[in-house]
């Protein structure tokens, strides 16, 4: 998408990257970066190990400030916003965070409530609305009691997306929220998603590792190798077998996939043929 | 005003009741248990304090005590209790919760119920800064406060650029602390074998921590610097609650990350230095406070109240033991502290250890 077009410079997306230079120190991981994030959309972010997709991810959540060029929000430029007032419009779920020593289920959700909080106002209706409406979209309500040291790894996840949802922001950026789940708990978190995308109209970005999750929930795919945008758009676009070489240096053929029809990378590999 | 049992049906595993007043306008969740344990440790700690200044030579009834304190005893009763006695109880009480206060805030920075100022390196600088005030230079009491003030604050700067690697990582402060206390112990040590016999005895017993003859005129200005640090704290508690999840998950949920944490060392090292300017390091209630208060409320995380009023009652009944034990000794209750202390922090060595 080019947003020196004219007819879309009008329609300014809620949150972009300009020009971006990115990294750690002297490290740069991107340079003059310029990424879209179409508003409500599902988009997922995809790409090799280290290829600078958490670390967009950082930059476009103000966790990194971009060395040149900027992050807009809203028209204005992410860092000059109060903290707070990011944290009301745009939530995180980060790689890795740590609950307390002791903590409960609930009281950590409750947390997510925070840039919503003020000195004299700790805990309105609203609050207390949002934790049980997220606690219900996660399904640990029934957890709730329960120390957070206790739970699962897959419950654990739960309960951190449950704590960003209960921020009620209307961009929602996690960073590979799929990692330490199973399967079954993987595609409920996907099918979480996607849901609250369509029904809440919440715009979400993802990192992904699984590029067929990517295919089938995302409405939007940004495919970076080296710290680059290689390709951006609908998966039914832009997914294609050169695409997915380019990208990870995956040889594979795609297909439809027979129940959402939506691309299907099957990696060539090397399989012993049956006969 | 409204207050529910749990909040719609809300577990929070815990007793918490939803408090809301004048409409919305002010709401609250009420963790029971905490105030409960807060409350019972104010008024245990409010007790030793009466007993300690009921005790002594010269017994006042507890009855008067009370009256003295509400300014209706006259002579003798009156000069005893207000005058002689309640600075130094009043002190007990308020050094021991800004102790705690200060070491809530830095066991949660780093994370580790070892990270309390006592053992990273502060109350070895402050007693360094006092040692030079007062071999080097013979000053007095306010001369060597402010010694041990900056003394300690040098420390505290120290220590943090030198366990300075992109940010301040917990285990990297507290291990840099214990060296740089290790260090400056040795310096002490040297100033002190330096010094004319009669001015390191005088060093000696700053050093160890002491409440003893501190009157009205102590007790006026640390009230004053505490009244100031310690709300201050605690408008800080729920930042500090909030960076315990990590950098990230704290700046995405709106918290200034460097910002508060700075804020959180500035206030904690203000409000150690001021209980070391005002009697002397006194060590291991900072240590313990906060991590004893917790296994009573059994709340998440490091909190500061509980932690205060923890620290209030373990400083004011040793300093009861400090009087009593070997009457008419007085004992410095910085001897107290470390020696009670000690126990503590072998159970908590031994037990943190067979964690890793």
């Amino acid at each position: 998408m080019n947003r020196h077009d004219p007819a879309l410079a009008a329609a300014e997306p809620r949150l972009f990257a300009e020009g971006a230079t990115i990294g750690y120190d002297n490290r740069v991981i991107s340079s003059d970066l310029s990424v879209s994030i179409p508003d409500r959309s599902f988009t997922v972010i995809v790409g090799a190990n280290a290829c600078g997709k958490s670390t967009l991810l950082r930059a476009l959540s103000r966790l990194l400030k971009p060395k040149t060029g900027r992050v807009v929000l809203d028209g204005q430029e992410i860092s000059n916003f109060p903290a707070k007032e990011v944290a009301r419009r745009l939530g995180l779920l980060p790689q890795t965070s740590i609950a307390p020593d002791g903590i409960t289920v609930a009281d950590l959700i409750a947390r997510g409530r925070y840039p919503h909080q003020k000195l004299l106002k700790q805990w309105s209706k609203e609050d207390e609305a949002a934790v049980i409406t997220a606690m219900e979209a996660t399904k640990v309500t029934e957890l709730s009691h329960r120390l957070v040291d206790e739970l699962s790894g897959g419950q654990r996840q739960r309960v951190w997306v449950a704590m960003v949802l209960a921020q009620e922001t209307p961009l929602l950026l996690l960073d590979e929220p799929t990692t330490f789940l199973d399967i079954t708990h993987q595609i409920e978190l996907l099918e979480l998603m996607g849901d609250l995308n369509r029904r809440n109209g919440q715009t979400i970005v993802a990192v992904l590792h699984d590029l067929n999750h990517a295919c089938r929930y995302a409405t939007h795919i940004i495919a970076m190798r080296d710290g680059q945008v290689i390709a951006e758009g609908a998966p039914r676009d832009i997914v294609t077998a050169e695409l997915v070489e380019k990208v990870f240096g995956l040889p594979c053929i795609i297909i439809d996939d027979p129940i959402a029809g939506t691309p299907l990378v099957i990696p060539r590999g090397s399989v012993p043929r049956a006969d | 005003m409204s207050v529910q049992d749990q909040p719609q049906g809300i577990n929070f595993g815990r007793p918490i009741r939803a408090v809301r007043l004048f409409g919305e306008a002010v709401s609250h969740r009420v963790d029971l248990k905490t105030v409960t344990v807060c409350a019972i440790l104010a008024v245990i700690a409010v007790v030793v304090a009466l007993i300690t200044i009921s005790s002594g030579e010269y017994q006042v009834p507890l009855p008067d005590v009370v009256r003295a304190l509400f300014g209706q005893a006259e002579g003798r009763i009156h000069m005893v209790v207000v005058e002689w006695r309640l600075p130094r109880t009043a002190l007990a009480l308020i050094l021991g919760a800004a102790l705690g206060i200060g070491g809530a805030i830095f066991q949660s920075l780093t994370r580790n119920p070892l990270g309390s100022p006592d053992i990273i390196g502060f109350d070895a600088g402050a007693y360094s800064g006092a040692l030079v005030v007062i071999i080097l230079l013979q000053g007095g009491y306010y001369a060597i406060a402010g010694g041990a003030l900056v003394g300690g604050l040098i420390t505290a700067l120290m220590v943090y650029f030198l366990a300075y690697n992109r940010g301040v990582q917990g285990f990297r402060l507290i291990i840099v602390g214990i060296g740089v206390s290790a260090m400056l112990n040795s310096v002490n040590t040297w100033m002190l074998l330096r010094a004319k016999l009669e001015v390191a005895m005088a060093a000696a017993i700053w050093g160890a921590g002491s409440l003893n003859g501190l009157g009205l005129d102590r007790l006026g200005p640390a009230t004053l610097v505490l009244a100031v640090l310690i709300p201050m704290a605690l408008l800080m508690a729920r930042p500090m609650a909030q960076l315990e999840l990590g950098d990230d998950a704290a700046r995405a949920l709106g918290i200034n990350a460097e910002r508060s944490r700075l804020a959180l060392l500035v206030i904690g090292v203000a409000l150690t230095a001021t209980v070391t300017a005002t009697a002397g390091p006194i060590g291991f209630v900072a240590l313990a406070a906060p991590q004893l208060a917790r296994r009573l409320t059994g709340s998440p995380g490091v909190a500061m109240l509980p932690a205060a009023a923890m620290g209030a009652l373990l400083l004011a009944a040793a300093d009861y033991i400090a009087q009593r034990a070997f009457a008419p000794t007085q004992l410095p209750v910085g001897i107290v502290t470390v020696s009670l202390g000690g126990v503590y922090f072998v159970w908590l060595l031994l037990r943190e250890a067979r964690r890793q």
